[in-house]
């Protein structure tokens, strides 16, 4: 079964990387953290994330979301999402659809940046992960998938995000608030990632491995409880580095081991994600402007 | 009744439409700060920085400024007075960093300094 499971997740990488067909890409490495940098306008990021992990108690899942990431303006960004997971011994479900936009009040760069998120999710059993809030936490992991599809979510979730750039470094901050629209209290959590290129300038020469196709740093978020148990109790933390590298036709390939920080987290967290970026998208269907 | 005839509204109309463009068209230079204004661009000139502003021009401007900066259907062209006479390598530094958002053009704050001054020097090599 859990050569079926490694089987399942070999396949959807190799899929993914044989639809990759172009693309130019500065991607930052992280997998939870929203930079303020929005998508040029015009251009389709189509990524692919994907999150395995082993909770104590549980089975082995791989959560994996694609993503549509598309540049309405130079200050207006649209996402729409598609999730989906598959758990070792149990089942591979869609666990929904998610639909984001992010916009950013200020035109101009400053110290801090700030951008404004709206996301309305639908979805269930969801282990991609790609956000803490509440008090989520290994117990969540446990649920059959037969019975976690049950639960559907349907919920509304705000971000602020705080975005700096200083000497090569993006410095991001994620403030995160989600509303279930049923009658369950809003929850809260955090999201923070720092990272930089390994090489500030390009080089002459076309190069696959030179150090400006790098990115490195560190990211890290967690729960901070809901509205009547506001704080850490219960509440699950991660941290890791992440990397990614972009090749030299633009896919970039991202990749980072994140550690739990308490009982309350999955101990280890595999990310990985592919993505690439097709420029000015809708204007390759207009004639005569290629 | 109104004392203006649609004649003398619309003259007035088309003047204030032609005043907006203008204003648009290149007012980003006016909101350079003298300190931008005056910056130097560190790789001016040198011919390897010019080869590696032609890979980033390629990568993340030519599907809106066209292959040779000739502009296209939306976008302006890199070749005009205004860039290449008007404009310092510090105002496009600015302009590159900061963006001119309301106009479509992004913020490239997500490039290292020194991208952006490659660019900037393989762009000042076109000339009309």
């Amino acid at each position: 079964m859990k050569h079926l499971f490694t089987k399942r997740v070999v396949a959807a990488s190799l899929l993914t990387l044989m639809m990759t067909v172009t693309a130019a890409a500065q991607e930052r490495p992280y997998f939870v953290t929203y930079s303020h940098e929005m998508e040029e306008p015009g251009n389709l990021d189509i990524e692919l994330f994907n999150a395995v992990g082993h909770p104590p108690g549980g089975n082995l899942f791989l959560g994996s979301n694609i993503e549509f990431e598309y540049g309405v303006e130079a200050w207006w960004t649209s996402e729409f999402y598609l999730d989906g997971q598959s758990t070792q011994s149990d089942s591979t479900i869609f666990t929904g659809f998610r639909w984001e936009n992010r916009i950013r009040p200020l035109l101009e760069e400053h110290r801090i940046n700030p951008v404004l998120y709206v996301e309305y999710e639908n979805t269930s059993a969801d282990k991609a992960l790609r956000e803490i809030v509440g008090h989520d936490g290994v117990p969540d992991f446990s649920v059959p998938n037969a019975i976690a599809r049950k639960d559907v979510e349907r919920e509304m979730e705000l971000k602020l995000i705080l975005g700096s750039t200083a000497r090569g470094w993006n410095i991001s901050e994620n403030i995160i608030a989600e509303k279930n629209l049923s009658n369950d209290p809003w929850e809260f959590g955090y999201a923070w990632a720092a990272s930089r290129p390994l090489g500030f300038a390009a080089s002459a020469h076309n190069c696959t491995f030179c150090r400006e196709k790098f990115q490195a740093g560190v990211e890290m978020y967690g729960g901070l409880g809901d509205r009547h148990s506001f704080g850490l109790h219960d509440t699950s933390h991660y941290i890791g580095p992440a990397m990614n590298w972009t090749a030299p036709n633009g896919t970039t390939l991202t990749f980072s081991p994140q550690f739990g920080l308490n009982d309350y987290s999955i101990p280890h967290l595999y990310r990985f994600g592919i993505s690439y970026e097709i420029e000015q998208f809708l204007s390759r269907f207009h004639r005569g402007n290629q | 009744m109104s004392r203006h005839s649609p004649g003398r509204l619309l003259t007035w109309l088309l003047l204030l439409t032609g005043f907006a463009f203008a204003a648009a068209d290149g007012a980003w230079l006016a909101r350079v700060p003298g300190k931008d204004h005056e910056r130097s661009n560190p790789y001016q000139g040198q011919t390897d920085a010019i080869a590696a502003g032609r890979r980033i021009y390629e990568e993340h401007c030519l599907h809106c400024h066209g292959e040779n900066a000739e502009g296209t259907k939306k976008r302006p062209p890199l070749r005009s007075e205004r860039v290449q006479q008007q404009a310092t390598p510090g105002d496009l530094h600015w302009l590159l960093f900061n963006g001119n958002m309301k106009k479509g053009m992004p913020s490239w704050a997500k490039l290292p300094d020194q991208q952006l001054w490659q660019v900037i020097a393989y762009v000042k090599t076109l000339h009309e």
